[in-house]
């Protein structure tokens, strides 16, 4: 299976001389969803080498730019093959591609086009202009829910080191066999591992914008102190076994300090954090994260082995 | 409270007003209509919203609009304090050397 297109120019349905220039990058998923909202219009996609990354994504790093564009246009020899001198790139590849420069070097006039692939259509029709509302960048609920599943399969990544390390350490030290108490307390961390994770790569993503604060660890943390709390009701009514004297007070420092960790890593996957904000915001968390981590994990281990 | 939008005061957003010629170029390309055009004037109207992804500085012709630009990711913060470079997507925050080889190296493959 194949992720990228090879760079170039395609036509798409019957495009002639007049027809539109579209730039997109050579990630096969772009490519398609331009080709897709086309729905039936004839037109000319130019397509830059970005290593199959996708427009936003490589116009920060530089290679959907200014100077890809200007060779694309040249290579293709576009000044030959259609009789108009527009390329519409899409908007968010705004960061890597100045509109003043490639007019300057390649004679082409960059249209900025829609936000969302799906409003490209309209936007051609109404004689490529862009009503305000496609020029911005959302982050709806439908746009957080897609990218969860990347953060957990980060999350799992990590966490499927740790299980087995707190099974062992759950069955090593504490009252009963080996196997029972793994099972008592290597399950119980398990199961604690997983809701930290819920809540701070599923829940916080979910609850974005109904979560108090700004920055994202704290949003992270209230989740976290709710499945804490709700993991520490399991554990000391339907468990099978009493909890031991500090697992308690572990899990309620380990679950929220993981949740706001987690939560903090969603910068990544939003869409309006800065990296100012984001080196802000991290300047005050993780110095308050890393000794809540380290003090829940040896509030733990001291747990299996006190009494 | 408005969504989506970030800390208070911290973008590094800066628009010179007296260098700015009121040509508009910035304004198509911001992904959060951070910058308006006000009674002729371009000026900044939400600075909280701005994500600093460069987009306006990078196509303002006689750079009145400026920023230091980059990705606001936790994972590529720590990457970088840790010396690595990791190559998720947007998690990285690459130095221009970084970029120019990425852009000159060639993987396509044909359909
Ligand atoms: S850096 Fe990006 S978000 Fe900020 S004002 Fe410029 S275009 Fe808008
Ligand atoms: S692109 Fe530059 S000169 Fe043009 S309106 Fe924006 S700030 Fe002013």
């Amino acid at each position: 299976m194949s992720y990228t297109v090879d760079p170039g120019l395609y036509a798409v349905g019957q495009p002639d001389a007049g027809s539109p220039v579209l730039v997109t990058a050579n990630y096969k998923m772009s490519f398609d969803r331009v080709r897709r909202s086309l729905d039936g219009r004839n037109a000319w996609l130019l397509v830059l080498e970005t290593d199959g990354i996708n427009v936003w994504c490589a116009a920060g790093k530089g290679s959907f730019g200014t100077n890809e564009l200007v060779l694309r246009i040249e290579g293709a020899r576009l000044e030959q093959i259609v009789s108009h001198r527009r390329v519409v790139v899409p908007q968010l590849g705004g960061p890597g591609v100045a509109a003043h420069e490639v007019k300057a070097r390649s004679g082409f006039r960059v249209t900025f086009g829609p936000v969302r692939c799906e409003d490209l259509g309209r936007f051609i029709d109404a004689g490529f202009k862009a009503a305000p509302e496609m020029r911005r960048k959302t982050f709806d609920t439908w746009e957080r829910l897609v990218l969860i599943p990347v953060e957990l399969v980060d999350a799992l990544k990590v966490a499927a080191v740790a299980v087995p390390l707190f099974f062992l350490l759950g069955g090593l030290g504490g009252p009963g066999t080996f196997w029972s108490n793994a099972l008592n307390y290597g399950l119980f961390a398990v199961v604690c591992l997983v809701g930290a994770i819920v809540a701070g790569a599923v829940l916080t993503p979910i609850l974005l914008p109904w979560l108090p604060g700004r920055a994202f660890s704290l949003k992270g943390l209230i989740p976290g102190i709710a499945m804490a709390v709700v993991l520490v009701g399991l554990r000391t009514s339907v468990w099978a076994s009493p909890p031991a004297p500090l697992e308690i007070p572990a899990w309620l420092v380990l679950v929220p300090a993981l949740s706001t960790y987690l939560a903090m890593n969603f910068t990544g996957a939003s869409t309006f954090t800065s990296l100012s904000g984001v080196k802000k915001e991290m300047r005050i968390a993780v110095p308050l994260q890393i000794p809540a981590g380290v003090a829940g994990v040896a509030l733990w281990i001291g747990s299996r082995f006190a009494s | 409270m408005r969504f989506p939008v970030y800390l208070h005061n911290v973008a590094t957003l800066a628009l010179d007003e007296d260098k700015c010629t009121g040509c508009g170029a910035c304004l198509d390309v911001c992904p959060h209509a951070v910058l308006v055009r006000h009674n002729g004037r371009v000026r900044i109207d939400d600075r909280d919203a701005c994500m600093e992804c460069g987009a306006c500085a990078t196509n303002c012709p006689v750079q009145a609009v400026t920023v230091q630009s980059g990705v606001g990711c936790a994972m590529a913060v720590i990457n970088t304090a840790l010396g690595r470079s990791s190559s998720s997507c947007c998690c990285v925050i690459e130095t221009s050397e970084q970029k120019a080889a990425n852009s000159s190296g060639s993987t396509a493959t044909p359909r």
